[in-house]
């Protein structure tokens, strides 16, 4: 039986706390687009994410209304297009992405993602070309993002991929340098990718998942900091406690989401991930919770812990919420879109090393996180691999999404808007390790990869 | 099918008549209504049945909104889901 102090509190949650469902995400086989004729693929492309995305943009709307809550984004992923590339291995696959912009603008969706290769153990046709498209792509078109997964647990770090990747992302910032360098927030470099992950930039839709599903992200880091603020002095696991509740409801609100969108859509419900993901709008960041558990600021020592303890009970609060949880799956830490992370590099107390070691126990990895615009390629290549190791040996998600700033320096800014929100340009350490990266070859799998 | 009404705000005439009338206009019929006025404040939770309502629940969400603009309240139409979901096990 409802309550009023029940029925206040989700309300409360909703326009005073900025929770909201972040996204509602389609994601679209294309395997059966392919054809050697690179004009005919694009027109299949277009022609079957149209059809089946059709009305998502409208359902997702319809249930904001009929529930009260916001979904801020509408998406969808496809197939990684490296395999679609590599039937017709003469051709630019560029055009795949002018087909996936113009289905996106069709369908009115704010990303789509799939513009991407998995080469963690080595390149296979279309891979190589694909890649190489990457920095065209995401210059040319406005709402398709780009992923690259270059190592796994299971097969090691694919360095050859890692030190292509270091250029790829310069080139991409160099392209659309007189456009804050936007080209490369729309790319991730992953190890260990998930094939169901809802969020942007690093969404796509795996081979092993069905013709078309539908997969959901929740959100609310606000909700989390005020249920924590209530209880200044409980003790840890007290505080582990509330973030669980916390996170259960959540969650069960985007299960409640998810399951409606898939019976009013005739589309099976994929996941639920129950990312913690922050805004740059006041109150819905990430760092204000690890702040909130006691610390002065965000990246000073203790970070880490809170942060692990965070991203634990996160999942273990919401696990029990939904049928099926998966994606990511945690607390998201993408420096510019949060306001107390973009607060904390601004006055120097986080750093790149600092993330990085964050990254161990986030859910994801290094993330928005702008650089340098004189960085060398290499050092790019080197930031890259050493998320990965981090990824590979512990058996976890990581990822990279650097923004080289183009003509700037440590102390400016890059101005993304939306939900990219605008990053202080972070020190790199300015050592080299490039004949490190000139090596090549493939880091070996770690000994407990070695499972069966 | 039941929807919760919530309307916050300050005191005037006639808030639970504007309400109850936009309910009645799409065939919602009024099955619980607690109400409580602190000072000046007005606070009103509405459990409304939506079963036979005559036109699509985002009209009757959306006229809501406009009454609430129109008489500076908050006005919050809501499926019951939402609240059973986050609420029960």
């Amino acid at each position: 039986m409802l309550n009023t102090f029940d029925i206040l509190e989700t309300i409360r949650m909703i326009q005073d706390e900025c929770l909201d469902i972040r996204t509602i995400t389609m994601g679209i086989s294309l395997l059966d687009c392919i054809d050697p004729d690179i004009d005919k693929a694009c027109a299949k492309v277009y022609d079957k994410i149209t059809s089946k995305a059709q009305d998502l943009v409208r359902t997702g709307e319809q249930i904001e209304k009929e529930y009260g809550i916001p979904i801020v984004n509408k998406r969808i992923s496809v197939t990684p297009i490296a395999m679609l590339a590599a039937a017709c291995p003469e051709q630019n696959p560029v055009k795949f992405a002018r087909a996936l912009q113009k289905a996106a603008d069709t369908c009115g969706v704010n990303f789509l993602g799939g513009y991407s290769a998995l080469v963690h153990k080595g390149f296979s046709a279309g891979d190589m070309a694909l890649i190489q498209s990457i920095p065209e792509a995401l210059a040319e078109t406005s709402n398709v993002c780009s992923s690259v997964n270059v190592g796994s647990t299971r097969s090691g770090i694919n360095m050859d991929a890692v030190a292509l990747m270091g250029r790829i992302v310069r080139e991409a910032a160099e392209k659309t340098a007189d456009r804050q360098c936007i080209a490369p927030a729309k790319l991730v470099v992953f190890c260990n990718a998930v094939e169901d992950n809802p969020f942007m930039a690093g969404a796509f839709h795996g081979v092993g998942e069905p013709d078309c599903e539908i997969h959901v992200g929740v959100s609310g880091p606000g909700v989390v900091r005020s249920a924590i603020a209530k209880y200044p002095d409980a003790s840890i696991d007290e505080l582990a406690d509330v973030i669980k509740k916390t996170a259960f409801k959540i969650t069960r609100m985007g299960q409640l989401v998810g399951a409606r969108a898939s019976k009013m859509l005739n589309v099976p419900f994929g996941i639920v991930d129950l990312s913690l993901a922050p805004t740059p709008a006041v109150g819905d960041s990430v760092a204000h919770i690890l702040e909130g558990m006691g610390l002065e600021c965000c990246g000073t020592h203790g970070t880490t812990a809170c942060l692990a303890l965070l991203n634990d009970a996160v999942k273990k609060g919401g696990v029990m919420a939904s049928s099926n949880v998966g994606g990511l799956s945690g607390a998201f830490i993408p420096v510019s879109e949060d306001a107390g992370m973009i607060h904390a590099a601004q006055n120097g107390t986080l750093c790149l090393e600092k993330l990085e070691a964050m990254t161990a126990v986030c859910s994801v990895g290094l993330d928005m996180i702008v650089v340098p615009g004189d960085i060398p390629a290499e050092s790019i290549s080197g930031i890259i691999a050493d998320e990965c190791a981090i990824g590979m040996v512990n058996n976890k998600t990581t990822a990279v999404r650097l923004i080289p700033a183009i003509g700037k320096q440590v102390g400016d800014m890059l101005e993304f808007g939306g939900l990219l929100g605008s990053g202080p340009v972070m020190a790199i350490n300015p050592k080299s390790c490039e004949k490190f990266i000139s090596r090549g070859g493939r880091i070996p799998a770690p000994m407990h990869s070695i499972k069966n | 099918m039941r929807a919760v009404i919530t309307v916050i705000g300050k005191d005037t005439v006639g808030i639970l008549h504007k309400v109850s009338g936009i309910c009645a206009s799409h065939n919602v019929n009024v099955i619980e209504v607690t109400q409580s006025v602190m000072q000046d404040m007005f606070a009103m939770i509405m459990m409304v049945d939506i079963s036979r309502i005559s036109t699509d629940f985002s009209v009757l969400s959306d006229e809501m909104t406009a009454l609430g603009k129109s008489q500076n309240l908050d006005i919050h139409c809501m499926h019951e889901d939402i609240f059973n979901s986050m609420h029960e096990i």
